[in-house]
């Protein structure tokens, strides 16, 4: 209840980017859909700077799940970075916020505080908790899937606090558990909490790891040195006790006989969401989008809508937020149409909205590196060569720099303007896997 | 009780002949009248329609098309007579409703409080009219003791069919009865009509229609009509047609921003006592700069110019009728016989600029794609804005028309368009630019259209000359006035 009284609860606002403008009989309609977040006024607030939720109780909960499988002894330094990595994000945890810390192996251990309780940040339980990292001893398997099981059991004793985050370190393969375990596992417990992942070192896979985050709405990412954990879960802690609202859903009404072909984030990284609807209403469909804190996301929605006559006009889509409230209720913020409307106008309706021809090439730019990496994986060069080439191509062209850079350390590039590109021979497994996890990453439209 | 100058009567919904209420058959065309007057709605109906085919417990039949483009003009005294027509519940009357302006008004007025005064109103201004037995058009002098506003009977309708208002809206597309707050529906989405689709003001002397017509999907154009007093008492009638750049920012509100401070500054300059044709250049000039300030209003959509519109304008005055005009929007004169039609604009277009430079005969210049460019405008990217003027003083009876290139695009030449406009457009002005606005409608619509007409019955001499301004129309042309281009002094 607390929540929502807090002056920290964000302001939504969205804007939408398209050209409404269709030709005769023409019937897809395409729209970037931009929120953005203000107000939620925590990520500036140092952590342990006093903050106020701890009179009424913690407003978020986090729980860091980190690989004691026994190859996170090889090299040693793994299990020592992680340790120190989890002592800084523990530093990070803001004062009054609940967190645990579990090992995990081919089963869940609470590192603590234990008996599947949730510790309240204070200096005292912070300093408690990283005397109680050496407990964190490599041996044993990987069974991630038991993990998120007993960080959703730990979150479920405070179901009074909204925000619930998991920050999740392997450094290997789900290997201790079949994959339909997992997926399992992750059907029952999306929506119950969102989690971080990241991969440490070479030998864990980037498509297992994104199957986690995606469906926990969370990010994922690589940190191929062991010494770079420190700065990453700081970074990551930091944006978790950033978030003020959580369990945001996107909402998305189309008129009677319209289809959703699909709902996308786009920005900061692409994430498809069309499968992810919950019916909200008569031709409404909420998309989950997780917690917010002060950040502005993109999405890109694409209608199908029944053709009408040229000269009319109709609302091709409503888009808006539904944040939950806690006594279960939900509220409708601000909201953005989609038109569609039909013209003779050649000139009107050939136009390309640039956010959605960009994001639109973003997209595909993520696909092409997707492809191509399988591609090489099963030794199809050409084919790999060629995809590769489309995403230098793509990347050359949007302004995608970063992306850019991790492709041009995988292939050659010969010509960017052109897409001619030759695979290196001598390519890391750190470098094809850096590329890879963060292929989905966009870079917003050049202004 | 003064006699309405022109009789309510009913029209036929597919050709606009005029039909007795017993008719079933229309005498023109053979269409089954009973099938429409036992109307649904058409498809573009408003709420107003739809209640009316709900009292009459009529299912709502697309194909059944409520049209009835007639009209009173000039008002009865008693504005009862329009409420009656308006809610007494038959067929006839659902008719007069859907048909007829003022008729219009009165149901609108029954659910909307803005409705009923300003058809009351008019019934007031009318009622003072002299009575006009003969038919004949009578500038109605003591409509001019009161605001020009108080005579305007807007009419946010879709005279085709009904009008729009009160709370129990129906979906004009699938006919839901859920439209949301921001004018589209909540079941199949379709944008709504909106007041600016169609709207028709008429006050006695003038009036105008405009109309989205089919394929646009709002109405850029605007129009305003006036009436007003000069200092010695005499009337002046005023009216103002814009037409908004399409591919400029917000044409919408460029045209309507032109046309009412156009409308505005020339009623305060005439009420001033000067003359028409400085009037007219001022007004053009601060028309301009009123759509000059729209393009620092808000951030301007990338790849899109300035608000931009063209403007056209009559003034008619002591007997001598002035037009002022910058772009492709025109101005005609119509005598009652139709001998002597005439344009009065020359556009400023590109299609013009290859004629008067001898490149292109006329066809092949509105053959070329280019033809519509214009070379003049209102708008912060125009470079210069040079008001033309042109006045001359009838002889005979006629109506000024002035329209948007939605109308003439349809028939060009004056005689084209002569052919088309009503024979009794003088005496049934609002009737006649329903008319046209429907013709052009019916030839595909492809732009909006908007028509204003100004009668005028020189059935009193001219004023005076006076000597700073010579009048530009010499004695004996009578049907053909000469016309005088003349550079506007900005």
């Amino acid at each position: 209840m607390a929540k929502l009284t807090k002056s920290n609860f964000p302001q939504f606002s969205v804007d939408i980017f398209q050209n409404a403008y269709l030709a005769q009989g023409a019937n897809e309609v395409n729209a970037i859909v931009t929120v953005t977040a203000t107000g939620g006024g925590t990520s500036a607030s140092l952590p342990s700077a006093g903050y106020g939720g701890a009179l009424d109780g913690p407003d978020a909960a986090v729980v860091i799940a980190v690989d004691c499988s026994g190859s996170m002894d090889y090299p040693p330094t793994k299990i020592r970075n992680a340790r120190e990595a989890t002592a800084v994000a523990i530093d990070s945890v803001r004062d009054g916020v609940a967190f645990a810390v579990v090992a995990g192996t081919h089963e869940a251990k609470e590192v603590y505080p234990g008996g599947g309780q949730l510790a309240i940040s204070s200096p005292g339980t912070r300093e408690e908790a990283k005397q109680s990292l050496r407990r964190l001893t490599p041996g044993g398997g990987t069974a991630i899937g038991t993990w998120l099981t007993k960080a959703d059991q730990i979150f479920s004793t405070r179901p009074d606090v909204s925000i619930r985050h998991a920050i999740l370190l392997t450094d290997g393969r789900n290997e201790h558990e079949r994959p339909d375990q997992l997926q399992h596992t992750l059907d029952r417990v999306q929506g119950r909490f969102t989690a971080d992942c990241r991969g440490v070192g070479t030998d864990w896979e980037v498509a297992e790891l994104r199957r986690i985050s995606s469906a926990l709405l969370g990010s994922v990412d690589i940190v191929a040195d062991p010494s770079g954990l420190a700065a990453d879960f700081q970074a990551m802690m930091e944006k978790a006790m950033g978030k003020a609202v959580a369990d945001v859903a996107l909402r998305v009404w189309t008129p009677a006989n319209a289809q959703v072909k699909f709902v996308k984030q786009v920005a900061p990284v692409v994430e498809d969401l069309s499968g992810r609807r919950s019916d909200a209403g008569p031709r409404a469909g909420d998309y989950p989008t997780g917690s917010w804190g002060d950040e502005s996301r993109d999405y890109h929605v694409c209608i199908e809508v029944p053709p009408a006559g040229v000269g009319d006009e109709m609302l091709a889509g409503r888009i808006s937020l539904v944040v939950p409230h806690p006594d279960g209720t939900s509220e409708v913020l601000s909201q953005g149409l989609v038109k569609a409307v039909w013209t003779d106008d050649l000139n009107a309706s050939t136009k390309i909205n640039p956010q959605v021809a960009h994001y639109t090439g973003q997209a595909e730019l993520a696909g092409a590196i997707q492809e191509g990496l399988d591609a090489h994986r099963r030794g199809d060069l050409d084919t790999a060569t060629a995809k590769l080439g489309k995403a230098v191509q793509l990347a050359a062209d949007s302004g995608n720099e970063d992306t850019f850079k991790l492709l041009s350390k995988v292939v050659d590039v010969v010509d960017a303007k052109e897409g001619t590109v030759r695979f290196r021979k001598d390519v890391s497994a750190e470098d094809s896997m850096t590329l890879e996890t963060r292929s989905t990453k966009t870079v917003r439209v050049k202004k | 009780m003064t006699e309405s100058m022109d009789q309510l009567t009913l029209s036929c919904p597919n050709c606009a002949q005029a039909v007795a209420e017993s008719d079933r058959y229309c005498e023109e065309c053979g269409i089954d009248l009973t099938a429409t007057r036992a109307a649904g709605a058409d498809p573009r109906a408003g709420a107003a329609a739809a209640l009316a085919a709900a009292e009459l417990s009529a299912a709502p039949d697309p194909l059944a098309v409520a049209l009835c483009p007639d009209v009173t003009f000039g008002a009865t005294a008693d504005p009862e007579v329009q409420l009656g027509a308006g809610t007494a519940g038959s067929a006839a009357a659902a008719e007069f409703a859907g048909g007829s302006a003022f008729g219009a008004g009165a149901p609108a007025g029954a659910a909307d409080p803005t409705g009923a005064p300003s058809a009351a109103g008019l019934g007031a201004g009318g009622a003072a009219v002299p009575s006009g037995a003969t038919g004949d058009f009578v500038l109605a002098a003591p409509l001019l003791a009161t605001e020009a506003e108080v005579g305007v009977a807007p009419v946010a309708a879709d005279p085709w069919s009904g009008v729009p208002s009160g709370d129990a809206r129906v979906c004009v597309g699938c006919g839901a009865q859920r439209i949301d707050t921001d004018g589209y529906c909540e079941v199949c989405g379709l944008a709504q009509p909106r007041p600016r689709d169609h709207q028709e003001r008429a006050l006695n002397g003038v009036c105008g229609v405009s109309d989205r017509g089919h394929r646009h999907h709002r109405n850029e154009d605007a129009f305003a009509v006036a009436a007003t007093s000069r200092p010695d008492g005499s009337p002046a009638v005023v009216a103002v047609v814009c037409d908004g750049v399409s591919s400029a920012t917000r044409p919408d509100e460029a045209s309507q921003a032109a046309a009412d401070s156009a409308s505005e500054a020339l009623l305060e300059a005439l009420e001033a006592g000067e003359e028409p044709e400085a009037a007219m250049v001022r007004a053009i000039m601060t028309a301009a700069d009123r759509v000059d300030a729209l393009a620092d209003e808000f951030e301007r959509e990338p790849s899109r110019n300035s608000p931009a519109c063209t403007i056209v304008s009559a003034v008619l005055t002591g007997g001598r009728v002035t037009v002022g005009w910058v772009g492709d929007s025109r101005a005609y004169w119509f005598p009652d016989d139709r001998s002597g039609s005439q344009r009065l604009t020359v556009d400023d277009s590109w299609a013009t600029r290859m004629v008067e430079a001898g490149l292109m005969s006329e066809a092949e210049a509105f053959a070329d794609p280019r033809a519509h460019a214009i070379t003049g405008w209102l708008g912060a990217d125009a470079v210069e804005v040079e008001p033309h003027t042109m006045s001359f003083v009838p002889q005979t009876p006629g109506t000024v028309l002035i329209c948007s290139d939605g109308l003439w695009n349809y028939a060009e030449g004056a005689v084209d368009l002569a052919a088309v406009v009503p024979a009794d457009a003088r005496t049934k002005p609002l009737q006649a630019a329903q008319i046209l606005a429907r013709y052009a409608c019916d030839r595909g619509g492809h732009d909006n259209i908007t028509v204003a007409l100004l009668p005028v019955d020189p059935v009193e001499p001219p004023e005076p000359t006076l000597p700073d301004h010579p009048p530009t129309l010499v004695g004996e042309s009578l049907d053909s006035p000469t016309i005088q281009l003349r550079e506007g002094e900005s």
